[in-house]
């Protein structure tokens, strides 16, 4: 099958008065169209720049990283802007949903900003489809975190992306709920082939996924396939 | 359509801080539509005065022009008087239309405004006074049987408020002497509206003033001719010609430091109006930059961040303008009571003149005030770079 992400050799460096920290020390991996790869590892490792890079959230400092077919390293904001528009969905540890706007609108609102067709009835079986039809005029605060966390999940769905990035989507969940959102998100990769890549400090769950990135200080310790025994 | 949606969730969710930057803007409008209201209708009543008086030219005798000014828009004449030579000298001349000397003066009447006294004002005047005034017409009675006759005609509010009418009898105070009522005319919305009117001749016989006049009021054929016609009466002892354009801006000189004081403080109010709008948005911006910063990450572009932005400042501006334009309806009644107690003169018309034409620019102006307060908030907004602005709240 097709590498839907490949990096080869991927630096990052922060430049700040009088220190420079190489967050990213030359790491190669590809990642393969409808993988569940969980990026594992202490904080400071790197995880949340590596996802950060292949959102295109972030330039690379050196190497190469091809995203669906588009070298990362020669494009512009504006066209890196494009592509995470129609083919990446951003999950966060702070589900960062906008907190004016209900369920339904925050579903609404990411379709409207990619510029795809807003449908509310798409929109509404998006929201069904992770559980919170009956949650769809609530605003943020009035939902629990794991519901809030599964109205950003839904919020990435909305633009039918082919790659999820999911930051430490359990970060701020008890342990029930982080199991729930683990298994939504292994539900999408597994019944519509969503390429998934979550960081995340919770080992337990890394492990019951495909593939397992450990990384450290900047570099890749280990990654292997988990069989599921 | 989802933008200015968000826009106004945004805003409603700092109801009270929204609210008050609303009413900042608010304020300004207000000042400024009462303020170019005030502007419009002060000048349309004042020529609507000047206009209604009926002559474009009064010779008077000699005196300070301000008060000459004044006291001819309340009634007449400058209370000093010239000799009526000056009449028979410029009742010929060739460019005069038409003509009507005048007799003023004043008498304090103890017994007026229930106890509390006031002066009356009489005027002597012949029947060439009606070919000026066209529009003096009578409510009841006809103008003098002679002109010499002890008879007097009211203007409408003097007739009101001593509550007479035609065959009634009027009493002179101080002199004592009585006169009777031929004739009340229709309300005309001048000053005129306050005189009691008495037949010249009998005025300067009552008056102990023969052979004198206050003024003589004059149209001419032809307005350009008036340097010339004044230039012909310069060498006449103690008597001056006063145009009613002259009078006019001398008025308008006189309330222009009024408008001044109140143009300062509109701009004031504007200029903190414009800071308070961009205060606000932008403090909302920064409370906001990890919400911009995932409207990014998820696809949102530049411009899509300055028109949300822009839609907010913009929006905050037009709710003030409609609330400002509110204000200036509903308050200017009372601005006006204010600005006429104030004023060294104020005409008989409406003095804030508020149109719909008047309401829409300041609508518009307060919609261009938000499109400039919304500019930097926006470009700074646009700006942020999403990963940026996403971690800033770890």
């Amino acid at each position: 099958m097709e590498n839907i992400i490949e990096a080869g050799d991927l630096k990052k460096t922060y430049k700040l008065p009088g220190e420079e920290i190489n967050a990213l020390k030359g790491i190669s991996f590809n990642v393969k169209h409808s993988e569940f790869v969980a990026i594992m590892g202490p904080s400071g490792a790197g995880k949340t720049t590596l996802l950060n890079l292949i959102g295109g959230l972030d330039n690379l400092s050196s190497g190469g990283l091809k995203v669906l077919g588009n070298e990362f390293s020669r494009l512009k904001e504006k066209d890196l802007s494009r592509i995470r528009r129609k083919s990446i969905g951003f999950v966060f540890q702070d589900f960062l949903l906008i907190p004016s706007l209900t369920a339904l609108e925050n579903v609404e609102m990411a379709m409207y900003l990619a510029k795809t067709d807003v449908n509310r009835e798409n929109a509404v079986n998006i929201l069904k489809r992770v559980g919170l039809g009956h949650r769809l005029k609530h605003l943020p605060y009035e939902l629990s975190g794991g519901e809030m966390q599964r109205v950003a999940i839904a919020r990435a769905l909305a633009i039918s992306p082919k790659i999820i990035l999911a930051d430490e989507p359990t970060g701020n969940l008890d342990t029930k709920n982080s199991q729930n959102i683990f298994d939504l998100l292994k539900q999408l990769n597994e019944e519509e082939g969503l390429t998934v890549m979550m960081a995340t400090h919770n080992t337990k769950l890394g492990y019951q996924s495909k593939r397992a990135i450990l990384m450290r200080d900047g570099n890749i310790e280990e990654d292997q396939k988990i069989t599921g025994d | 359509m989802k933008l200015l949606l968000l826009a106004y969730k945004n805003l409603n969710r700092k109801k009270i801080r929204s609210f008050l930057t609303i009413f900042g803007v608010a304020i300004a409008v207000a000042v400024l539509v009462i303020l170019l209201g005030f502007s419009i209708g002060y000048n349309h009543s004042l020529t609507s005065d000047i206009d209604k008086m009926g002559y474009q030219v009064l010779i008077t005798a000699k005196g300070c022009p301000y008060e000459a000014a004044t006291l001819m828009l309340k009634g007449g004449g400058g209370l000093q008087y010239m000799p009526q030579d000056v009449y028979n000298k410029v009742v010929s001349d060739p460019r005069i239309d038409k003509l009507t000397p005048q007799l003023m003066q004043t008498v304090y009447d103890d017994q007026l405004q229930d106890g509390k006294g006031g002066f009356v004002l009489y005027m002597g005047v012949e029947k060439s006074y009606l070919e000026l005034k066209p529009w003096s017409t009578f409510e009841a009675g006809n103008w003098f049987s002679s002109n010499n006759a002890e008879e007097v005609i009211m203007g409408y509010e003097a007739a009101e408020l001593e509550q007479r009418t035609v065959g009634d009898k009027v009493l002179i105070p101080k002199l004592n002497k009585v006169l009777t009522v031929v004739g009340v005319f229709k309300r005309t919305g001048t000053q005129d509206d306050g005189v009691i009117f008495i037949p010249l001749k009998t005025a300067q016989k009552i008056f102990n003033l023969s052979d004198k006049l206050s003024g003589i009021g004059i149209k001419l054929k032809e307005l350009g001719t008036l340097p010339d016609f004044e230039k012909d009466l310069y060498d006449v002892p103690s008597i001056q010609v006063v145009s009613m354009a002259q009078v006019k801006n001398t008025v308008l000189s006189l309330v222009s430091t009024t408008k001044t004081l109140i143009t300062s403080i509109a701009i004031v109010a504007i200029f903190i109006a414009i800071i308070g709008v961009i205060d606000t948005i932008l403090m909302s911006v920064f409370e906001r930059t990890q919400e911009i910063g995932v409207m990014k990450a998820i696809g949102a572009s530049k411009s899509d961040v300055f028109k949300l932005i822009w839609m907010e400042t913009v929006l905050i501006c037009t709710v003030g303008g409609i609330g400002g334009i509110l204000i200036a309806i509903f308050g200017g009644s009372v601005v006006e009571h204010f600005v006429r107690k104030v004023l060294p003169y104020a005409p008989t018309g409406k003095l804030l003149f508020i149109s719909p034409k008047l309401l829409l620019i300041s609508l518009l102006g307060a919609i261009v005030l938000g499109l400039i307060s919304g500019i930097y908030p926006a470009l700074r907004a646009s700006m942020m770079r999403p990963i940026e602005a996403i971690r800033s709240g770890e």
